[in-house]
């Protein structure tokens, strides 16, 4: 019988993800649009890595980081509490890390994108960085906005080698519907894995049909 | 008064210039800044503004400091009182005419100045339409109302009326002037168009490769219309032909009008090339149009 609750975690995570990844990207992707600094290579080099890092490297040295005996995953057990290595906390900073280029690039091509004229009129205005951004910039982005939740969403959904580095396969916790079908397939139960993919690919399917009509124009370009 | 002093250098093109300006600008006054593009004109108005920084030197509105290199003062745009029309406009696309007003407001600032400019700028009908759906005249008086809503002691103005044509042109320059006399805020306009300063403006100023080269009341400052029977006209040659008897011909685009004139054949003029035409006026009488 098909259990619900790794689909219900990989949805979980997803919109978590994404969610946190918005506002966290908003300030990136402004910083990187706008700056002048020399440095700007090097850190779209870096957000740019878990794009082409097998996941499994990444979900490596994330485990390492994370676990108690280093100082990253000492210190967050001791101010927060939280242990991160096989959590659900773990899961969603992984998967944070792993996303960021699909939230941070759509956002920066927003930023570039806009008329530099409309931000400096606000400016001209009176207005603040702040409420130019928030009533100017991000509502004449919508669909580089758009783009980039759907595209964070969908990713990850799509996760494997890292959830399976950090977060194993416990279940209720971090076993995610990906690993889910795995599991399946490893104890020949074939029909059962039919079901976790054939909901996966369904929803995915919708949520990226949705997003090409709302927005179509705009996803096709940056994703062919 | 307006007094500016600014150095800055600029990349006109791929070659650097340096723009070097001194200027006072009497209070009420309506300027314009002309010239050939590249002249660092708009660059002036953006340094006015507080979106370029000069080099060196120093801006004061009526004695209050907005640049000055020396004494580190640079007021971020927010805080200069000023109006800005954008050569495209600039109008918020995600707000109607009238939330793109709205917008405008100072905190605390009384809503009666919208309704006044959307009464005096004919905005009564489209004000609640996105900028997307409107015609270029309609997106330039809402530009200019926008501007205006704070009411600025100093409108910049960046060839706002370019992509307009002759008649529309016409009639938003009726209503620049009609709120200039009203509300006696300083002007500074660049435009290319010699009708357009004659009609708009109390001086002139002429730059060229950064500098000043002339200032003053428009008829001394613009040079091809000092009158006279020899005139020398810029123009474009629209094709290149040559007859039978092995004359060669050119069509020459001046202003509105198309002439064919004789070409020496050693000139080698071809379609798209910048010419200048010399002309003898025996006696020239002007005529209103139908």
């Amino acid at each position: 019988m098909i259990e619900w609750t790794p689909l219900l975690l990989t949805f979980k995570l997803a919109l978590i993800t994404t969610f946190i990844l918005l506002v966290v990207s908003i300030p990136l992707a402004y910083w990187l649009a706008f700056t002048k600094t020399k440095v700007k290579p090097l850190a779209e080099t870096i957000v740019s890595m878990p794009l082409v890092l097998p996941p499994t490297v990444l979900g490596f040295y994330l485990l390492v980081a994370m676990s108690p005996n280093h100082a990253f995953g000492q210190s967050v057990e001791a101010l927060l509490g939280i242990r991160l290595v096989f959590s659900f906390e773990g899961l969603v900073l992984g998967s944070i890390i792993y996303s960021l280029p699909f939230m941070v690039y759509p956002m920066q091509a927003g930023f570039t994108n806009l008329p530099p004229s409309l931000t400096e009129a606000a400016f001209v205005l009176g207005k603040s960085k702040w409420t130019t951004l928030f009533r100017v910039q991000l509502p004449n982005m919508k669909p580089s906005l758009i783009a980039g939740i759907v595209l964070t969403f969908a990713h990850t959904i799509g996760e494997f080698g890292v959830v399976l580095m950090i977060g194993g396969n416990i279940p209720g916790i971090t076993k995610v519907a990906s690993i889910a079908i795995y599991d399946e397939v490893e104890s020949m139960n074939y029909k059962l894995a039919h079901a976790y993919s054939l909901v996966l690919f369904v929803v995915t399917f919708t949520i990226l049909l949705l997003a090409y009509l709302v927005s179509g124009r705009y996803l096709k370009k940056i994703w062919l | 008064m307006i007094r500016l002093s600014l150095q800055k250098k600029l990349l006109a093109g791929s070659e650097a210039m340096q723009l070097e300006l001194e200027l006072s600008i009497p209070q009420g006054d309506f300027i314009t800044l002309s010239g050939p593009s590249g002249a660092g004109k708009t660059s002036v108005l953006r340094m006015l503004a507080g979106l370029l920084q000069p080099d060196e030197g120093c801006i004061e509105i009526n004695g209050e400091p907005w640049f000055d290199h020396h004494r580190g003062i640079d007021l971020p745009p927010q805080r200069r009182s000023l109006g800005f029309v954008f050569q495209d406009y600039a109008l918020f696309p995600n707000m109607s005419v009238r939330e793109n007003l709205l917008f405008a407001l100072s905190k605390g600032q009384p809503r009666q100045i919208i309704e006044e400019l959307v009464h005096v700028l004919e905005l009564e009908n489209i004000q609640h339409r996105k900028p997307g759906t409107l015609s270029g005249g309609q997106k330039q008086r809402v530009a200019l109302a926008r501007a205006l809503v704070r009411q600025p002691a100093v409108l910049l103005l960046d060839e706002p009326l370019s992509a307009l044509d002759a008649s529309l042109r016409g009639k938003l320059q009726d209503y620049l002037l009609q709120l200039h006399r009203q509300l006696r805020f300083t002007a500074i306009m660049v435009s290319h168009d010699p009708a357009e300063v004659f009609k708009m403006s109390d001086q002139v100023v002429l730059m060229e490769n950064g500098k000043v080269v002339k200032q003053g009341l428009p008829e001394l400052v613009m040079p091809e219309l000092s009158g006279g029977a020899h005139q020398r006209l810029s123009g474009l040659v629209l094709a290149a032909t040559t007859s039978e008897k092995g004359k060669s011909q050119v069509l020459v685009r001046i202003g509105d009008n198309t002439l064919r004139l004789d070409a020496p054949a050693s000139e080698g003029l071809r379609a798209g090339d910048q010419v200048e035409v010399s002309v003898s006026l025996i006696s020239g009488v002007a005529r209103k149009r139908d």
